[in-house]
């Protein structure tokens, strides 16, 4: 466990420890000193983390504390004001459109709202990127991408199926298909698991697992639902006041005394019981 | 004393207020231009979107087919009853169909056309685009590596324009026959003797200015609803403001330019 940035050298040799030798030493994304405001107010506050290829990072915090604007300018779809965002070798802040449309083929983002394209089937709205991207693929590969995606997600039935005829959980699946259709090296799912009952809330994490095994992806959970950071993250780190003031393994972080993480811990299990 | 205080201090703030005003005016007026400028620079840039600018110029024309109609066959009937008495005064009934002929084609097909699709397209436009903002549609869009405004944008702006037109046209055509049908029920005025009287006062003039007219208003109609649809904020609230405010801009930019084209037509007449 570390408390961000004094000895997180060393939480990250104890982090390499439990990974793959394939991966150790082979960082996906590294942020430093990111700060990002909106007109006064500070959200991010220098944030520092180093991501390893293949691991599944949860990031915990509060509402507001700036999780997924985060993920945002991982994205691109935010500037920073400061610092740096490295992902996959390449500075996000400093790629033009053809560089970051080039970035963003690696990245699959899978949003809260799940943000389905809701005038298109669901078969279109797979469609939608991969024709895209891949304008080399003929109708059938096009449609057996589609298909293929769908059965890995669980939801081959739904293929004709519009936005507004399917459950909060499934939009968040085919949300996540849609993603994965362009075989991204690295995932970021935006509240995952928010406002879904706790069985279809296990299902999402085992997706979420299923992808990290299947596709060989690195991602990054944003949650503030405890169960999904444990099921999902091989790391954990807790955002407060626009900093990481925990990063570790699960367990690791939650024995600490820190009040704003024992908080977090409290009333996520201790009063739910 | 402290009465003055009160007083500076509330001019003080009417003109930071002013100030802001007039800042947010120009930045938005800047920023329209980029939009502008980023249109033209993405239309001609491969790949294009034919799929979804056909999909879209085919919602265009269906979306204001028959309140066109109405409107238009409405605007030949009631045109033709209210001119019938003055130019009756003076013996004049027989250049009806030639004044209705200059007006539907100078003026009240392109105009009643811009304003039907500025109420109807531009507004479902702007709500269309502000809803897929505020639910991160647009977003979804980008961190998938495609190009929204090529998808959005430029395939609705280019609908828009080369729809209106058409529509201008198709107008013009059921305007004139509504009063066509009028005069006939008055005169007994045969289909070509009218057709033949109506078109005899205008010119080639008259009707490329109609359409650059019409290619103007659809070009404004699309840009204004797609401009504020793509950058409505604030939720449900922003996806009805952005429908709005579609509207109105389109419309009020109808009106000048109408004004402006009309001026710079009747120069090159004289």
């Amino acid at each position: 466990m570390c408390r961000w940035p004094t000895t997180c050298a060393l939480d990250n040799n104890v982090m390499k420890e439990n990974m793959p030798a394939a991966n150790q030493g082979n960082i996906v994304i590294s942020i430093h000193g990111l700060v990002k405001k909106f007109e006064a107010v500070s959200v991010l506050n220098g944030v520092d983390i180093d991501i390893y290829k293949g691991e599944n990072v949860a990031v915990l915090g509060r509402s507001g504390t700036g999780k997924s604007v985060l993920i945002k300018i991982i994205a691109g779809l935010l500037a920073p004001d400061e610092g740096t965002v490295i992902v996959l070798g390449k500075e996000v802040s400093k790629l033009n459109v053809k560089e970051l449309q080039e970035y963003r083929r690696k990245i699959g983002f899978s949003f809260q709202s799940s943000a389905l394209y809701d005038s298109m089937t669901v078969r279109q709205n797979l469609e939608f990127p991969l024709v895209r991207n891949k304008r080399e693929l003929n109708n059938k590969e096009v449609k057996e991408a589609v298909e293929s995606v769908l059965e890995s997600v669980g939801l081959p039935k739904t293929i004709n199926q519009v936005p507004s005829e399917l459950s909060g959980g499934q939009r968040k699946r085919i949300g996540i298909a849609r993603t994965l259709i362009l075989r991204p090296e690295i995932m970021l799912y935006d509240e995952p698991t928010a406002g879904l009952d706790p069985i279809t809330s296990v299902e999402i994490n085992n997706l979420i697992n299923k992808v990290q095994k299947e596709y060989n992806t690195t991602s990054i959970i944003i949650t503030h639902d405890l169960t999904c950071a444990k099921e999902t993250g091989d790391k954990v780190a807790v955002l407060s006041d626009g900093k990481f003031i925990e990063q570790g393994n699960f367990d690791e972080v939650f024995k600490t005394n820190d009040k704003i993480v024992r908080d977090f811990y409290d009333y996520n299990f201790t009063s739910n019981k | 004393m402290a009465q003055d205080s009160d007083t500076y201090g509330q001019i003080k703030k009417k003109k930071h207020l002013l100030a802001a005003a007039l800042g947010d005016f120009f930045t938005g007026i800047y920023n329209v231009y980029r939009f502008i400028i980023r249109f033209f620079k993405e239309v001609f840039i491969p790949p294009y979107e034919f799929k979804e600018i056909i999909r879209q110029c085919y919602d265009v024309g269906c979306r204001s087919l028959a309140l066109i109609s109405l409107t238009g066959f409405i605007t030949g009937i009631v045109f033709t009853k209210q001119s019938r008495p003055s130019l009756a005064e003076f013996g004049a009934t027989s250049w009806l169909p030639s004044l209705i002929g200059i007006a539907i084609i100078r003026a009240l097909a392109p105009l009643i056309t811009a304003l039907i699709a500025a109420g109807k397209v531009g507004s479902n436009i702007g709500a269309e685009l502000g809803s897929m903002k505020v639910t991160e549609q647009i977003d979804a869009m980008e961190v998938s590596a495609t190009n929204p405004f090529k998808f959005l944008v430029v395939s609705r702006v280019i609908a828009t324009t080369v729809m209106m037109p058409i529509l201008v046209l198709y107008t013009g055509l059921v305007g004139m026959l509504g009063s066509y049908l009028n005069i006939h029920h008055n005169e007994a005025t045969s289909f070509t003797a009218f057709f033949k009287s109506a078109f005899i006062n205008i010119s080639f003039l008259d009707i490329s200015a109609s359409i650059f007219k019409a290619i103007a208003y659809g070009f404004t109609i699309g840009i204004a609803g797609c401009y504020q649809g793509y950058n409505a904020t604030k939720g449900t609230e922003g996806v009805g403001k952005a429908a709005n405010s579609a509207v109105v801009i389109s419309m009020f930019l109808v009106f000048v330019e109408e004004m402006i084209i009309v001026q710079v037509a009747n120069h090159l007449r004289t």
